[in-house]
């Protein structure tokens, strides 16, 4: 049978390639690209689930030259949320756009879906350096889309700030090709040992990656760029382009440089990821915009991540490290689908409106139930109310930092939560006003039902069933 | 799997699922609405007499559902969340048809029938909770679900109400989360076990597990209104009065209780909650709240307001009971659980009544009610004699054992304590009596409705508080029949106690 690796990869170059071609037909294209894209990624995660790690050299060069694709449980599971996500976005962008926009839309967002699996399934150290820069200038190019001069602005700076993280990576891997001559992961992680030269590469690259995560301080170019794009964009920005960056990082970390790790770096990461949580939220409270509170929203829960690292610093090899690094994936998974559902939500409450100022939202919240629905549902899994996956995984998270006695995670994330609650209920307070509304659930259903499914995923589909994804991750480690 | 394993789940998903079709409908589907709503209503009745049979029979019913390794959902049924349950639905079977009445021509009705049953479902679910962390779950779906009935009406005033209430119950519901952590992170699952699972627990972790108590009693007492944590509950008033009715005598207060009795019984135990004073702080606390809530109730002249502070004394006292040592005040505290359900409900629906025929909301306009309503003045005669205490109503039976457990205890203190509080009750409640009985009517009231022919309210809104009073009545009057409260109630502290 044909290999399903590659496919996740080139199905979509392809059809970039073909909407740039015939730019009348961008949108049937583009949706048909986006659902063979779909299933050939779902396709890798259930080969992964049935068969264990999946490995494939393109045009028959092995390591370590070549261009080699692997997928493992953590990557299969990464894949199998960024395109349930892309496949929802595409769906909502398909009745979002209008036929001027949609054609520069559809090239851009095909190529940025391209790189985001690329990324996931990369097993090369400059591969991914590749994927990494180009999910940076599609997502930059496809957050100016609207073309108003804040949207230009702020994806410039986006832009830059992308290419210095992504140089940083590099500079990175040009050490480690240097010390060791190889690139491919597993390689890498045979030949690394602790000294000054594993040292600076871990910096760098992590460096690098932490800036594109948008880590507190290193989080000032996310708000804007995130705010201003286009609802769908916007969706996948937050949801996955981000989440990436987070992705190589935890790669990085536990298949190559876990020999050269101390506590310490796991720390530095851990506190500013709570500064992360405690400003972000802060500033999510005091937006006055929806779609920058769900911007800020992004800054905050990217810290939840990264809290993960001195708990799983911390806690020794075995099954308890184990289920702390799935709960910090079901975090991960989570928070993807709910911000995308989130954004996408408030970009048809925009629409509606005309404006997204949550002071005014009144009745607009109002004559859209389900956008609404969508809203609150993203918004249980952002704060980690029950029955969302993101209760599971704080659940799980918290229980490890208390056994291992690290109590003050817990109120770093206890506060968290309880920001958390008062800019979501913010915003779910305004849609409840004295105007009476023809209430009709769905309105328009290409854009409110994936919004909708979304946020359903992330409250009970991850909340309840979430015991799968133990089973993925035990499938085969990489490299 | 047999029908066994499933029936807790069949009561959850009965009023589950018409909840989620309901927010489906259209505004004017009238019909189709109070269908589902009704059907779910007699279906989760039918399902919860069998399961009672079946718990009495001593049949066990459980559903185990693995979320994560370590985190299992658990639905389970044993005496006292049968009672729970019980009551619920009873209780949601009332209150539908009076919110059916209550609501008719009001907007946004899919919205409020949806949130509802949702709500009765959450509080089933901590009702059959079999575990911690599944208690914890479906207490944070319940604010999830109240929240927008708080603020259904839309009105800054209802803004502000459920504003309050959210912060609260948010801040509970955290506190409640970080205990049940890191009660977790000591001693593992923790499952509700009769007699409790700490009585073995090593020496070296006692004062942790003392500091575990009082973070979950707070994040429990946010709930069950107990004072200082009870700001929230005068303040929800504002929303409709089904929904006061459901979250005063059903929901909301409900579960804080009934929380707290389970943390002392299935997961502290008793004998060690005992022997570490933890019941005797909780006593403290509850006392105070029962006195503090009798002095605010007479001081309001608001007749929500006045029931919403006599609520947060009266939840009390199944804390009270719950403090003292011995099983007789265990009955007393377990059984006012339904007996305040049944005796609060009627209250508030009759406050309803008054509202919506008369536009009656304060106690200094109630003068000569009772001639004009005399069904609904009835009713509340009946609830308010039996808060006080006077027999042969429920609430007689309530306070009976509580004393007889307090003297058998040899806390004479807590006698005090309730002769007190029923002398405050009849000092807030009388005086209504007698406004509406023996005092004239005014030549106008504040907003009356015209009369639909010759009963003074419509029958969906006359019915309920007449059912709930008699049962009220009933509970007191055959206080010794055979699946009654407070039979059943013996039931749970023969096996708390194991005698």
């Amino acid at each position: 049978m044909i290999d399903a690796l590659p496919l996740a990869v080139t199905l979509p170059l392809i059809g970039a390639l073909a909407v740039t071609v015939w730019p009348a037909h961008a949108r049937g294209l583009g949706l048909a690209g986006a659902l063979i894209t779909a299933v050939s990624a779902l396709t890798v995660t259930t080969e992964v689930w049935s068969r264990g790690a999946l490995r494939a050299d393109l045009g028959g060069w092995g390591a370590p030259l070549g261009i080699a694709l692997e997928a493992d449980g953590l990557s299969a599971a990464f894949l199998a949320m960024a395109n349930l996500v892309a496949l929802a976005v595409s769906v909502y962008a398909g009745g979002y756009f209008k036929r001027e926009t949609a054609r520069h839309f559809w090239p851009l967002w095909l190529l940025l879906w391209s790189a985001l699996n690329g990324l996931f399934l990369a097993a090369d150290l400059f591969n991914l350096y590749v994927t990494l820069e180009l999910l940076g200038l599609s997502a930059a190019a496809l957050g100016a889309l609207t073309g108003t001069r804040e949207a230009v602005a702020a994806n410039l700076r986006y832009l830059l700030v992308g290419l210095l993280g992504s140089m940083s990576y590099l500079l990175g891997v040009a050490l480690v090709y240097a010390a060791y001559g190889v690139l491919d992961i597993g390689l890498v992680a045979e030949a690394v040992e602790p000294g000054p030269v594993a040292w600076t590469a871990m910096t760098l690259m992590i460096g690098g990656l932490i800036l594109k995560a948008a880590l507190f301080p290193m989080h000032f170019w996310l708000p804007p760029a995130h705010a201003n794009a286009p609802a769908p964009v916007s969706a996948a920005l937050s949801a996955l382009v981000v989440k990436a960056a987070f992705y190589l990082a935890l790669r990085l970390w536990l298949d190559v440089f876990a020999p050269v790790l101390g506590e310490a770096a796991a720390n530095l990461l851990g506190i500013l990821g709570a500064g992360a949580v405690v400003w972000g939220s802060w500033r999510a409270l005091r937006a006055e915009r929806l779609k920058l509170l769900a911007a800020y929203s992004t800054v905050a829960q990217m810290g939840y991540l990264f809290i993960a690292f001195p708990l799983l610093a911390a806690t020794p090899p075995g099954l308890a490290r184990e289920n702390l690094l799935a709960a910090v994936v079901l975090l991960a998974l989570t928070h993807g689908f709910a911000k995308a559902g989130l954004f996408l939500a408030a970009g048809m409450v925009q629409k509606t409106a005309g404006h997204d100022r949550i002071d005014e939202l009144g009745g607009a919240a109002q004559a859209l139930p389900a956008a609404t629905f969508a809203i609150g549902l993203a918004g249980v899994a952002l704060i980690g109310l029950p029955p969302s996956g993101t209760f599971l995984a704080k659940w799980m998270m918290l229980e490890q930092a208390m056994i291992l006695g690290l109590w003050w995670w817990l109120v770093v994330m206890m506060v968290g939560t309880l920001l958390a609650a008062a800019y979501i209920f913010r915003v779910l307070s305004r849609a409840f006003n004295r105007e009476p509304t023809p209430y009709r659930f769905v309105n328009d259903a290409s854009t409110e039902l994936p919004a909708l499914l979304l946020g359903l995923i992330a409250t009970f589909g991850l909340g309840i069933a979430a015991q799968p994804l133990w089973r993925l991750l035990e499938q085969g480690a990489f490299g | 799997m047999s029908f066994d394993a499933w029936l807790p789940v069949a009561i959850l998903l009965s009023s589950m699922i018409p909840g989620m079709l309901i927010f489906l409908l259209r505004e004017e589907s009238h019909r189709l609405r109070t269908v589902l709503n009704m059907t779910g209503a007699l279906v989760k009745l039918g399902l919860v007499i069998w399961m009672i049979g079946g718990v009495y029979d001593g049949q066990s019913y459980e559903t185990r559902w693995t979320l994560a390794p370590g985190l299992d959902l658990v639905l389970s049924a044993d005496a006292l969340s049968v009672l729970f349950v019980a009551l619920s639905t009873i209780l949601w079977l009332v209150t539908t048809v009076y919110a059916i009445g209550y609501l008719e021509h009001s907007p946004n009705r899919s919205r409020f029938f949806g949130f509802f049953s949702i709500c009765v479902s959450a509080t089933v679910g901590i009702a059959l909770s079999g575990n911690l962390l599944t208690f914890v779950i479906f207490y944070e779906v319940l604010t999830l679900a109240t929240y927008p009935l708080v603020a259904h009406r839309g009105t800054p005033d209802a803004a502000h109400g459920a504003k309050v209430y959210l912060a609260y119950t948010m801040g509970g519901g955290a506190l409640l989360l970080v205990g049940a952590i890191w009660l977790q992170a000591l001693v593992g699952p923790v499952e509700f076990t009769q007699g409790g699972i700490l009585g073995l627990s090593p020496e070296e972790i006692r004062v942790q597990l003392i500091l575990i108590f009082f973070v979950l009693l707070a994040g429990l007492g946010v709930k069950a209104a107990l004072v200082p944590l009870h700001g929230w509950l005068p303040q929800a008033m504002v929303a409709p009065a089904p929904v006061s009715a459901l979250l005063h005598a059903v929901a909301v207060v409900k579960a804080g209780a009934f929380g707290i009795v389970r943390v002392v019984y299935d997961v502290y135990g008793v004998d060690f909650a005992y022997a570490n004073g933890l019941l005797l702080a909780l006593g403290i606390l509850a006392s105070i709240t029962i006195l503090y809530g009798s002095l605010m109730a007479l001081t309001q002249d608001s007749l929500k307001k006045r029931l919403a502070y006599s609520t947060v004394s009266q939840v009390s006292y199944i804390a009270l009971g719950a403090s003292i040592f011995g099983p007789i005040a265990t009955i007393g505290g377990v059984v006012h659980l339904v007996h305040q359900g049944l005796m609060k409900i009627t209250l508030f629906f009759c406050a309803g009544n008054y509202a919506e025929a008369l536009g009656v909301h304060k106690v200094s306009e109630m003068d000569g009610v009772g001639r004009r309503m005399p069904w609904t003045s009835l009713a509340f005669t009946v609830g308010a004699l039996g808060m006080i205490g006077v027999p042969p109503i429920a609430g007689f039976v309530s306070k009976w054992y509580l004393g007889l457990g307090a003297a058998d205890a040899g806390s004479n203190w807590v006698i005090a304590v309730l002769v007190a509080s029923s002398v405050l009750n009849a000092a807030y409640f009388l005086p209504i009596l007698h406004r509406a009985w023996f005092r004239p009517a005014p030549t106008q009231w504040p907003q009356e409705h015209r009369r639909i022919g010759r009963s003074e309210i419509a029958g969906a809104l006359l019915w309920p508080p007449v059912i709930t009073a008699v049962l009220a009545l009933s509970a007191g009057l055959f206080a010794a029949a055979p699946f009654s409260p407070l039979e059943w109630a013996t039931l749970i502290a023969e096996r708390e106690y194991g005698r």
